[in-house]
């Protein structure tokens, strides 16, 4: 089948790329851009690990042609760092919090949970729990994975927080 | 898992999507959201030769009132449904049932007229739009109709859409003022299909029934319209024995299959109890 060529935006950066119609967001993340940061997991728009910010929303990559995004804003969680190194409040805070034991979803979550705070910034423990209830984490840290989002949404309000680590 | 090969097609306008489903004809599928399609593509359970993506036409979406009706797009997703201050105002039903649906990204994604007009009885908005009395406006090589959401569905996957045609909005006459509505989904888990769902949409004048409408999701292969419990409802004050004649009508017109989330006869009961708390609840919202 013939390639189409698509261009977009991809954590601030214009990328293009020629890609097959068939292939899906994720495999065009990973594969020709080398942004391994989202992950496959069950491959079948379950588990949310492949989540990355599309336009302001949170999709599921694996479920989405490359093709779809011609045009589009994509972030990853390779863009929420700044240039520094200074990490983004929410991973600061999945640091702090211990918001991960294996880290496979982390990526998933920390987008997720990015686009949650911008649609809304104070949100409490119900919402986050229902913001966050397309990720699985299979260590089953939810807990901490809430305190995390909690400790970043606290941060982003200019209230002290409590750090935990270290 | 990587889906079979197709060509991508991406009109700007109804007229034109029409037109390329018409010329490209059997092998072509339309996308809306993609969120059923693409993961049965991925499964190569369904490959068509032309993908033609919806999503790339501005008049398919929004929401919008227009006299006692309102109309939403075809590609309005399910998360700008949960968003719509004219919905909350107009049928706060459907906030409740959007947030039922998938998980948030797939929420992002879904689109009302996706999930209408597949005729997966899995899907929920079917039952709900069965309920409420919505009317599917339908666009197709021999031009413009509109099909009554009661008589849309004739089987699983087999909805009245003829070749070529596609949904592109969905008009709903909206409840009157002060209707109290509910719809209670049993599922095991954030995502899942239903189990067995019902949607109730009423209202009532000193303690008793003046209309009622119910839906029953995923225990036929159609979304069930069932007229003739809600009849029984109407003029009575919900007293204890006439729900329990309803809950039984309701209850006969299912055919669930069993499956992972149980056997017939549990997902027929299960029907009844969602019917009972929907009631309850819708009419604790009326006025």
């Amino acid at each position: 089948m013939a390639k189409t060529r698509i261009e977009l935006t991809v954590n601030g950066q214009a990328v293009e790329g020629l890609v097959e119609p068939r292939t899906l967001l994720i495999h065009f993340l990973r594969e020709q851009l080398g942004l391994t940061g989202p992950h496959i997991g069950c491959d079948t728009s379950h588990c949310g690990a492949c989540t990355v910010d599309l336009d302001g929303k949170s999709v599921k990559s694996c479920t989405l042609f490359a093709v779809q995004a011609q045009g589009s804003q994509v972030l990853t969680i390779e863009g929420l760092a700044a240039a520094d190194g200074t990490l983004h409040v929410l991973q600061e805070g999945f640091r702090q919090m211990h918001g991960l034991q294996c880290g496979f979803c982390t990526p998933g979550m920390i987008t997720r949970a990015y686009r949650l705070l911008q649609e809304n910034p104070r949100p409490s423990e119900q919402e986050i729990r229902f913001g966050i209830s397309g990720n699985l984490c299979r260590c089953t840290g939810y807990q901490n994975i809430v305190k995390a989002v909690q400790y970043a949404a606290d941060r982003l309000a200019g209230i002290d927080v409590k750090e935990a680590a270290e | 898992m990587i889906p079979g090969s197709f060509a991508y097609h991406r009109p700007q306008s109804v007229r034109e999507a029409v037109a390329m489903l018409a010329d490209l004809g059997e092998e072509a599928r339309p996308l809306a959201g993609g969120h059923s399609l693409i993961p049965m593509m991925k499964l190569r359970l369904a490959q068509p030769q032309h993908l033609v993506d919806l999503g790339g036409i501005p008049d398919l979406k929004g929401v919008r009132a227009e006299a006692g009706d309102v109309v939403i797009g075809a590609m309005t997703s399910q998360h700008e449904m949960i968003a719509s201050p004219v919905l909350a105002e107009r049928i706060p039903l459907l906030r409740e049932v959007s947030v039922l649906i998938a998980d948030p990204q797939v929420r992002y994604m879904g689109t009302l007229g996706g999930n209408v007009a597949n005729g997966d009885p899995g899907n929920d908005m079917p039952a709900v739009m069965v309920c409420l009395g919505a009317i599917f406006q339908l666009a197709g090589p021999n031009g413009e109709r509109q099909v009554a959401a009661r008589e849309f569905y004739q089987g699983a996957y087999f909805t009245a859409l003829e070749p070529g045609e596609i949904v592109t909005a969905i008009r709903i006459p909206a409840p009157p003022a002060g209707h109290g509505y509910a719809y209670e989904k049993l599922k095991r888990k954030v995502g899942d299909y239903a189990t067995a769902a019902a949607a109730v949409v009423l209202t009532q004048s000193g303690g008793r029934l003046t209309s009622c409408s119910i839906g029953l999701t995923n225990v036929a292969e159609t979304p069930l319209w069932a007229d003739g419990a809600a009849a029984l409802l109407v003029g009575s004050t919900l007293d204890g024995e006439t729900i329990k004649q309803a809950v039984a009508a309701a209850e006969a017109l299912t055919a669930p299959a069993s499956d992972n989330r149980g056997p017939a006869e549990y997902r027929t009961k299960m029907a009844g109890v969602m019917l009972r708390r929907a009631l309850a609840r819708a009419r604790s919202r009326a006025a």
